[in-house]
């Protein structure tokens, strides 16, 4: 049985990334991308590690993916020892990257590889969201830039 | 330039014990060298190279003042657990070169007793604040590869239980192994779930130790009495998350095991004996499919029936019990890899287990995790004189 409940500790943010994080607490998952070679990069870059170009831009992602690889989690240490059994996942995102996250809004054991999931938002309360990932048949309640509680 | 034949290993040493809270990691690094430096037949002032991490202080220069040696190359390249065989690459590269003739490589750490300083390996980096956040741990990571695997190309968790169980038989005869006692595929997984699909029996063990080996030019490898084993061939590489299109069911060994066949000469049936790196039970499946034991995907099918097992298995794999049941030193599994694929070639590994006619071994190091970036290091070696 899940807890639900998953630590919720502000990243460390840099001039490179303070872009991205900003816009996560504002509900937005922002992606840099590469307008020289049509490439998304991932994780957030200055420059682009496909081609060289040192102007990567920002674009909102829709938001929606898949997932490629998860993992129950049932034994941790730190801060998540309490929070087992959670859900580590990659999630292919719509365009492209896959992602590192967590899966909430559904109990572990029900995840599964190419199942559609949406972005929801965990806020730290310090300029900063957690972006995890909730199964997409969720979307009759509030919208990714709502979030939705974990 | 191919460095095929132009380095030998002329000593190579594992600390003996498992668990040491009576040493620093510092006297650990001493004590591995004085050993494999006795194993060759040489000593400490006929060392002119020295490779090491940098678990202890300011890495190779604390070090060589410890060891009161005088350097004339020096080298701390850190990928993780495969460290030691890209030392051992660096060793004859600059052998070759003619910079040196006589290369120490230690490792050492204290993992299981827990003096050991974390390594500072995700804070601080560009990754972090993209994993750490979500809970991310080393059997997490390798989780994500297997579960992807078995989605992929139909592994089971019975698949990769038959890696651990191939261990434990070889660890049997092991005196010094962490984990002495054979187990079976239902009591792998019968053991508690870890990670999802990996068991408590999927990971390897925690250890404190180390070991050392001593890398020497051909010219003073003839000098010894010792019989020492010969570099065939060697590549190292960095697999990661390519710009976020990873792929979890490819290691770096997809790329080092091509490139260091091609050096030596040989292809993957030539191989006797393989040690490789089993930090967890999917790491030996997948890197086994990357080097061309078997085709992609069938690394799952290709370990059933035996085919791990010492002597008589198709690639009999880390014959003195391995990460999984031996020994994981600092939690790194690279140097002991090198130490088990000389005593296979010297005819030296327990009889139990020594493969009959030990001509070729190949040692595979994997540093990080296959769920996310690692150092992956491959190296052939041949029981021929150069």
């Amino acid at each position: 049985m899940s807890r639900g409940w998953l630590p919720v500790t502000a990243p460390e943010r840099t001039p490179e990334t303070l872009p991205f994080w900003e816009a996560t607490a504002q509900g937005r998952l922002l992606l840099a991308y590469c307008e020289a070679c049509d490439t998304y990069i991932w994780y957030p870059r200055t420059f682009c590690p496909n081609c060289g170009s040192r102007s990567a831009s920002w674009r909102e992602a829709t938001g929606f993916g898949t997932v490629y690889s998860f993992t129950v989690v049932c034994r941790a240490a730190g801060e998540f020892r309490e929070a087992v059994p959670f859900v580590v996942a990659y999630v292919e995102l719509q365009e492209g990257p896959r992602v590192l996250t967590n899966i909430v809004g559904c109990e572990p054991d029900h995840v599964f590889i190419g199942q559609s999931v949406r972005v929801v938002f965990a806020d730290t309360g310090e300029g900063s969201a957690l972006y995890r990932f909730a199964p997409a048949h969720l979307d009759a309640g509030p919208g990714p830039r709502d979030g939705v509680s974990e | 330039m191919t460095m095929k034949g132009r380095a030998c290993i002329a000593g190579a040493y594992e600390h003996p014990r498992r668990e040491i809270p009576d040493r620093s990691v510092w006297q650990l690094h001493a004590e591995v060298a004085l050993g494999a430096l006795d194993d060759a037949g040489l000593s400490l002032s006929d060392v002119d190279a020295y490779f090491c991490d940098s678990s202890a202080g300011f890495g190779p220069v604390s070090m060589s003042e410890y060891l009161n040696l005088r350097p004339r190359f020096v080298d701390s390249t850190e990928t993780g657990g495969s460290s030691y065989l890209v030392h051992v690459g660096h060793a004859a590269a600059a052998i070759a070169a003619g910079h040196c003739e006589v290369a120490l490589v230690t490792m050492a750490g204290l993992a299981r007793s827990g003096m050991q300083a974390p390594r500072a390996r995700s804070s601080g980096s560009p990754e972090a604040a993209f994993e750490s956040t979500w809970g991310m741990s080393a059997v997490t990571g390798y989780a994500l590869a297997a579960q992807r695997h078995m989605f992929e190309f139909g592994t089971t968790s019975a698949q990769l239980a038959e890696v651990k169980v191939a261990a434990s038989l070889h660890a049997q005869h092991n005196p010094l192994a962490l984990l002495p006692t054979p187990v079976s595929v239902e009591e792998v997984l019968e053991s508690p779930m870890i990670s999802s699909p990996l068991h408590r029996l999927d990971c390897c063990v925690v250890t404190d130790g180390g070991g050392a080996v001593v890398v020497v030019s051909p010219e003073v490898a003839r000098d010894l009495e010792r019989q020492t084993v010969t570099l065939l061939g060697q590549a190292e590489a960095v697999g990661h998350s390519e710009n976020g299109r990873i792929d979890v069911t490819r290691t770096g060994a997809a790329q080092t095991g091509p490139s260091a066949f091609a050096e030596a000469g040989v292809k993957p049936a030539d191989v006797d004996y393989a040690s490789v790196y089993d930090s967890f039970t999917i790491t030996v499946v997948e890197t086994i499919e990357d080097l061309g034991f078997c085709a992609k995907g069938e690394g799952g099918r290709f370990v059933l029936d035996g085919a791990l097992v010492a002597p008589h298995g198709r690639l009999p794999l880390n014959t003195d019990g391995g990460g999984l049941c031996n020994n994981h030193p600092s939690n790194r599994g690279g140097l002991t890899k090198i130490v088990e694929a000389v005593r296979q070639l010297r005819g030296e590994a327990h009889p139990a287990v020594q493969v009959p006619d030990c001509n070729i071994a190949l040692a595979h190091g994997t540093g990080g995790s296959i769920g996310t970036r690692m150092g992956s290091a491959t190296l052939i070696l041949g029981r021929e004189e150069a």
